[in-house]
């Protein structure tokens, strides 16, 4: 009995003195050791709240990368659908601004009436230099009506179906059209090539041509209606051993990009043919 | 046999993305002739009877939204044919290469025929730049078009006309 009172009397006092020890170390009454003491329990502390922010970083991160990627990817989508909204925007606003200037054309030109119509295809064969519209019979066009844009002209009908017609542009080797240069006052003949280029032929050798001079369509021949632009003249060759000049055109119209274009539907071509006194019996 | 009846929509839609998208596809002046390289497959893979029929049919087509006088893709389709079926028993053990020689071949005769009807009916076009600016280039579009249209034709080729195995 005495000897268990004892033991448990040491127990306590030991346990008051380490107690103590330990309230005056964490109270800084005990000076360097204190220090070392607590500066090693929050070594350890640190060493061990690391590891663990560490490893939940570890198996936290996974997730998180996951839902991000997921994130990234409906945000790609996003992005995507509104680039594509964009281009749709962007096409119909270009368009706008083509048939805009298209009213435009047609209200500052009141005397021929015009149907519009959209460049559906291009000729097969890279020979010839045709497109196709998507306006025809039904649309009251007929072959040999002008085509033109608010640039300029372009062609005339070459043939037609009922809700299409192909159109001889003036790019096309086989087109030949009777022109006025204005500054000039003279007339020539605007001949197509098979890369595209515009030239200018049978331009008297006396008459003075410069560059920037503008073309217009002569309306000689009855094919074209008088003064529809054409382009302007780039530059001149002229030798005194030919008979006449030549020049080369730079088009008002730019060829590669043709999306839509006016059909002259109150032009009707007159056909000299008969009258050609080679063509007389 | 009505599997064969693939061919008006087949080579309608040839003429559309010939006419819409090809031909905004350039290289120097030329662009290819999606047409001619369909008919050259076919007349390599399918049977003589139908890629006559098939060359006709597209001569038609063609004939019908070009500009070019209709004899021209009529006859230039058909020697197409008839040098594929010349090839296919020459060099029936490499078809790629009886292909690319249909298609060299075929697309030199085509244009040059086209060239000298143009020329005879009154379009001035200089033999010089016609070569260089688009025969040459579309001789090669068109080889290059060939290799994806050959593996196309040849699926196609298999299921209008299964080949039927030998037990």
């Amino acid at each position: 009995m005495r000897n268990l009172f004892g033991r448990s009397l040491q127990t306590t006092i030991i346990f008051l003195i380490v107690g103590g020890i330990l309230v005056l170390a964490f109270g800084g009454y005990l000076g360097t050791a204190s220090r070392g003491l607590s500066g090693s329990l929050v070594g350890v502390q640190t060493w061990f709240a690391t590891r663990f922010a560490a490893i939940q970083d570890f198996l936290a991160a996974p997730r998180d990368i996951v839902a991000l990627r997921q994130r990234n990817t409906e945000l790609e989508q996003e992005v995507s659908r509104l680039q594509g909204q964009l281009i749709d925007l962007q096409q119909k606003v270009d368009e706008t601004e083509i048939l805009a200037a298209l009213v435009n054309f047609q209200r500052t030109n009141p005397e021929r009436s015009y149907k519009g119509a959209a460049v559906v295809g291009r000729d097969p064969s890279p020979f010839l230099h045709y497109i196709i519209i998507n306006s025809g019979s039904n649309n009251g066009i007929l072959r040999g009506m002008p085509v033109v844009t608010n640039q300029g002209l372009i062609g005339r009908i070459d043939a037609v179906i009922a809700d299409a017609s192909r159109v001889q542009l003036i790019t096309d080797p086989a087109s030949a059209i009777n022109i006025r240069l204005q500054n000039a006052d003279t007339d020539a003949v605007l001949v197509g090539s098979v890369t595209g280029d515009l030239s200018l032929d049978m331009i008297s050798q006396d008459v003075t041509v410069e560059a920037g001079d503008v073309v217009l369509t002569s309306g000689l021949g009855g094919g074209f209606p008088p003064d529809l632009i054409v382009g302007q003249v780039l530059n001149v060759r002229k030798r005194d051993f030919e008979l006449f000049q030549q020049a080369t055109i730079q088009p008002s119209v730019d060829f590669a990009r043709l999306e839509i274009v006016l059909v002259i539907t109150n032009f009707r071509p007159v056909d000299i043919e008969p009258l050609d006194p080679l063509n007389t019996p | 046999m009505f599997r064969n009846l693939i061919a008006f929509p087949l080579l309608a839609l040839v003429v559309i993305v010939q006419s819409a998208v090809v031909s905004q596809m350039t290289l120097l002046a030329g662009y290819a002739d999606l047409m001619l390289v369909v008919l050259a497959a076919w007349a390599l893979k399918a049977d003589a009877s139908s890629a006559w029929i098939w060359a006709l049919l597209g001569g038609i087509m063609v004939s019908f939204v070009s500009g070019v006088p209709w004899l021209v893709p009529m006859f230039g389709y058909l020697f197409v044919v008839l040098l594929a079926q010349l090839l296919k028993q020459r060099v029936w053990q490499a078809p790629l290469l009886a292909m690319f020689s249909v298609i060299f071949l075929g697309t030199l005769s085509m244009d040059i025929l086209t060239l000298i009807v143009l020329n005879l009916l009154g379009t001035p076009l200089p033999v010089g730049d016609s070569l260089g600016l688009i025969v040459l280039p579309r001789v090669l579009l068109n080889l290059l078009f060939s290799i994806p249209v050959y593996a196309v034709v040849r699926d196609l080729a298999q299921w209008v006309s299964p080949v039927k195995e030998v037990e």
